[in-house]
């Protein structure tokens, strides 16, 4: 077993040992533990993000309501989508990633496990001095894109939460991006080269180039938005020349590839669960592989398709509906893709399948109104209308949400060791859908209809009441659907854990070949990997007919040998991830409230990567 | 960044030290960060409603000694680490030492012009152009100051023993770091200082 032996240190913070017990989650490096910890805050800012948009439902569900006054509304929404986009899709993506990736290349873990940490924490701590906006002044009320002049004139510390909340943020992300694409590409196993990596892992590669590459844009747009209101900076001052369109500029060069960082995980993991439950190769894979790089260059050109009403010129605006319509394309093949490999499949629709098509089915809804937003006329009409609203739930909601949920069921077996009910998952689903459909399809009707994004309320006479009652009915649906899960959740965890078979679902990649859940260091041997669909082949062979037959276990003769003694070096927990990731948010405070608190955060930073740098990896 | 040099596994799929390839996304992501930095200063060029104007504060020849004192700091970086390769380590520690030291004649070279600058009326909420040019070299300013940081921890690090068994490798991470800095700065003192502005805004 991989237990490591520590001898003691010298310093103020002893080197920890322990790799279990609650405090070692504290010092963890384990890839498998951290994205455990990744799913578990997320799914927590999901069930936040959620109530604060049954409170959007509530308030809009009679006309002229009373329940919210506009400054509250203005937070809440506010606070939906920063916490939906980046403290919801986005770690739960990372969480996805950070287990799966080292499992899925065979790899022991990510290349740097501290640095590792390291994003976790700065994740986890930027989101609480983000939602401590609540208690210290109000919370961000400027909509997640924070236009300028607004969010550099809005009073309060809301805005300069943001500003300051999605730096830190930023940080952990870059970090993590960093680490996850050099462990696609330095750390696989034997005879895994790129083209034999399951498509999760390439949309992985591709989402961690997106992010190292869009998110210094937005950094620096948020530093300027904080000087601005900070320090009385001119940046998004028209009085003083500045230009309040170069904000709209910025953040949607960022924007756009955001949205594929938040989408592209969510066809990784449709590309993964539709051929294991149709029973077939996933039709095309260089295509898939391919149309997501495609989409991720592409993705860096289409950002004016948000701005479109600002008054641009004609020649921008068409420029951008061209590579707007372009970029449907490479997402197009995709859709064909995924139908190639149902077509003809042995489909066996257990939940992760069902989540998996009925989210595919959701994003080509959505997608097909996003096509009619590249038409600049018409999205003159749409523009923030709750047209917009409905088209991006119908992707971000539709497509990754639906697919986290899918691999919530596909892979909850690996992680756990346990099987979430089946039946109940298959309930669990149809009440989403139904509810998904409820709320979101009645959006569009409102939006052609007149009704304008973030109004807090409406009069009885424009004749919008019944579809957003509908989408308040719906909203709360969807709520009951993910009470359901929490209940399934919690159920199936106190039973004991322990599957009949590590590979429940007759999967196909590399994850599925150690046991479920795995050991702390992943595989025994590290596997030889000789084609695409690895555990397949390893699985099955074709007899003379053609006809597949199943290889009797062992036979392959790479399989279980023998651990035979010979020990495994693992890096070790350490205390300085943590250490380092508190100054971010005492860096925050301090810019808020005192420049001792800027020091002190800039000292334990510094302290912190010392201490760091003088401990090895792995303590020997 | 030079953190990690200990977690190298000797096999890697593409031959290269994962450390090596982790800086080199990392300065990657960086060219963006001073892009956007330097778009902004370029897009407001002129555009301030009041003075002062850059050419009412830059003092070229002061900045372009500064500016070769940043630049000759890259040289010593490539000596420290030529005798880390060849084991020669109190050279190295020497070298090190001068890279730090340029680094901090350099910004302490800005804390003056800053000053100056802040004397003669221009400071960060002035107008557009002090905003934009405090913001640009006040991060090219902390980008250095990192660096000067992580050069004096190799030279501890190096006295305490602690610098692994290779100590060529962790100074040519921190040499590529600083080599990225200096080049930043080459654009940046070519399309601050060197590029004259166009006439103010509403100037005749």
């Amino acid at each position: 077993m991989a237990t490591v032996t520590v001898t003691p240190q010298r310093g103020i913070l002893r080197r920890p040992m322990a790799t279990t017990g609650w405090w070692s989650w504290f010092t963890t490096v384990d890839h498998k533990k951290i994205g455990i910890m990744y799913g578990i805050s997320s799914f927590l800012f999901f069930v936040l993000g959620g109530v604060e948009a049954l409170l959007i439902r509530s308030q809009l569900a009679k006309p002229s309501n009373t329940l919210l006054n506009a400054d509250q509304y203005n937070q809440i929404f506010t606070m939906h989508g920063l916490t939906m986009i980046f403290l919801f899709v986005m770690p739960m993506s990372a969480a996805f990633f950070n287990y799966l990736i080292p499992l899925m290349i065979g790899a022991r873990d990510v290349a740097f496990p501290r640095l590792n940490a390291l994003s976790f924490w700065v994740f986890l701590l930027g989101a609480l001095f983000l939602n401590s906006s609540w208690f210290l002044g109000g919370a961000p009320d400027g909509g997640w894109f924070g236009y300028a002049p607004l969010s550099t004139t809005d009073p309060g510390n809301g805005m300069t939460f943001y500003a300051l909340g999605l730096i830190i943020t930023g940080v952990a992300s870059t970090v993590g991006a960093i680490n996850l694409a050099i462990t696609v590409i330095n750390m696989r196993a034997p005879g895994m080269s790129l083209f034999r990596m399951p498509p999760f892992v390439w949309m992985g590669l591709v989402v961690q180039f997106l992010l190292a590459f869009s998110l210094p844009i937005i950094t620096v747009a948020l530093f300027e938005l904080l000087f601005d209101r900070r320090w009385d900076t001119a940046f998004f001052d028209p009085t003083r020349g500045g230009e309040p369109l170069l904000w709209q500029h910025m953040f949607w060069l960022f924007g756009h590839p955001e949205v594929y960082i938040l989408i592209l995980p969510a066809f990784g993991i449709f590309s993964e669960i539709l051929p294991v439950f149709a029973k077939k190769p996933l039709f095309g894979y260089q295509f898939v592989v391919f149309s997501g790089i495609a989409i991720g260059f592409i993705g860096f050109g289409v950002w004016v398709h948000h701005m479109f009403a600002a008054g641009l010129g004609p020649v921008a605006n068409t420029a951008f509906g061209i590579s707007t319509a372009i970029i449907a394309v490479p997402t197009g093949v995709k859709i064909f893709n995924w139908m190639g490999t149902l077509y003809g499949g042995d489909l066996h629709l257990d939940p992760p399948m069902l989540f998996a098509i009925g989210g595919i089915a959701m994003f080509v809804v959505g997608g097909l109104s996003g096509v009619t937003h590249s038409i600049v006329p018409s999205d003159y009409q749409q523009t923030d209308t709750y047209y917009i609203v409905a088209h991006f739930h119908y992707v971000l909601f539709g497509g990754a949400i639906f697919a986290f949920f899918a691999a919530f069921y596909y892979w909850w077996p690996k992680v756990f060791g346990r099987m979430l009910p089946q039946r109940w998952g298959k309930v669990q689903f149809w009440i989403l859908l139904i509810g998904f459909n409820l709320t979101f399809a009645p959006m569009h009707i409102l939006g052609l209809g007149g009704m304008i994004r973030r109004e807090y309320t409406y009069p009885a006479s424009l004749g919008l009441t019944i579809w957003n009652q509908m989408a308040s009915v719906g909203a709360f649906t969807i709520a009951l659907s993910v009470l359901l899960f929490i209940i399934l959740v919690i159920r199936t965890q106190l039973k004991p854990a322990g599957l009949e078979n590590d590979d429940p679902w007759d999967a196909r990649t590399v994850e599925w070949m150690t046991a479920s859940p795995p050991p702390p260091y992943n595989f025994e041997e590290i596997p030889t990997v000789h084609s695409l669909d690895e555990f397949w082949h390893r699985k099955y062979a074709e007899d003379e007919t053609g006809r597949l037959v199943r290889v009797p276990a062992g036979a392959s003769g790479e399989e279980h040998p023998s651990a035979g003694g010979h020990s495994i070096h693992l890096p070790s927990p350490s205390f300085w991830p943590i250490v380092v990731s508190l100054g971010f948010p005492i860096l925050g405070y301090g810019v808020l409230y005192s420049w001792w608190l800027v020091a002190a955060g800039a000292v334990v930073i510094v302290v912190g990567l010392t201490g760091w740098a003088l401990e090895p990896s792995v303590a020997d | 960044m030079a953190a990690d040099v200990h977690s190298e596994i000797e096999y890697t799929s593409t031959g290269l030290r994962s450390t090596k390839l982790a800086m080199w996304l990392f300065l990657a992501s960086e060219c963006l960060l001073f892009g956007g930095l330097i778009t902004a200063y370029v897009l407001y060029r002129g555009q301030s409603t009041s003075g002062p104007y850059p050419q009412d504060v830059f003092d070229i020849g002061y900045t372009s000694v500064s500016s070769f004192v940043l630049l000759a700091s890259s040289l010593t970086m490539v000596l420290s680490h030529n005798a880390a390769l060849a084991r020669d380590y109190a050279r190295m520690r020497l070298w090190l030492l001068a890279t730090a030291m340029l680094g901090l004649c350099f910004v302490g070279g800005q804390v003056f012009e800053f000053t100056s600058f802040f004397r003669e009326g221009l400071t960060i909420h002035t107008n557009l152009f002090g905003s934009t040019f405090f913001l640009l070299t006040g991060f090219h300013g902390v980008h250095v100051t990192v660096g000067i940081l992580m050069l004096l921890m190799l030279v501890a690090f190096s006295f305490r023993g602690s610098l692994s068994d290779e100590p060529a490798f962790p100074v040519e991470m921190v040499g590529l770091y600083w080599h990225f800095v200096d080049i930043v700065w080459i654009v940046i003192f070519t399309v601050v200082y060197l590029i004259p502005a166009p006439a103010p805004h509403g100037a005749v």
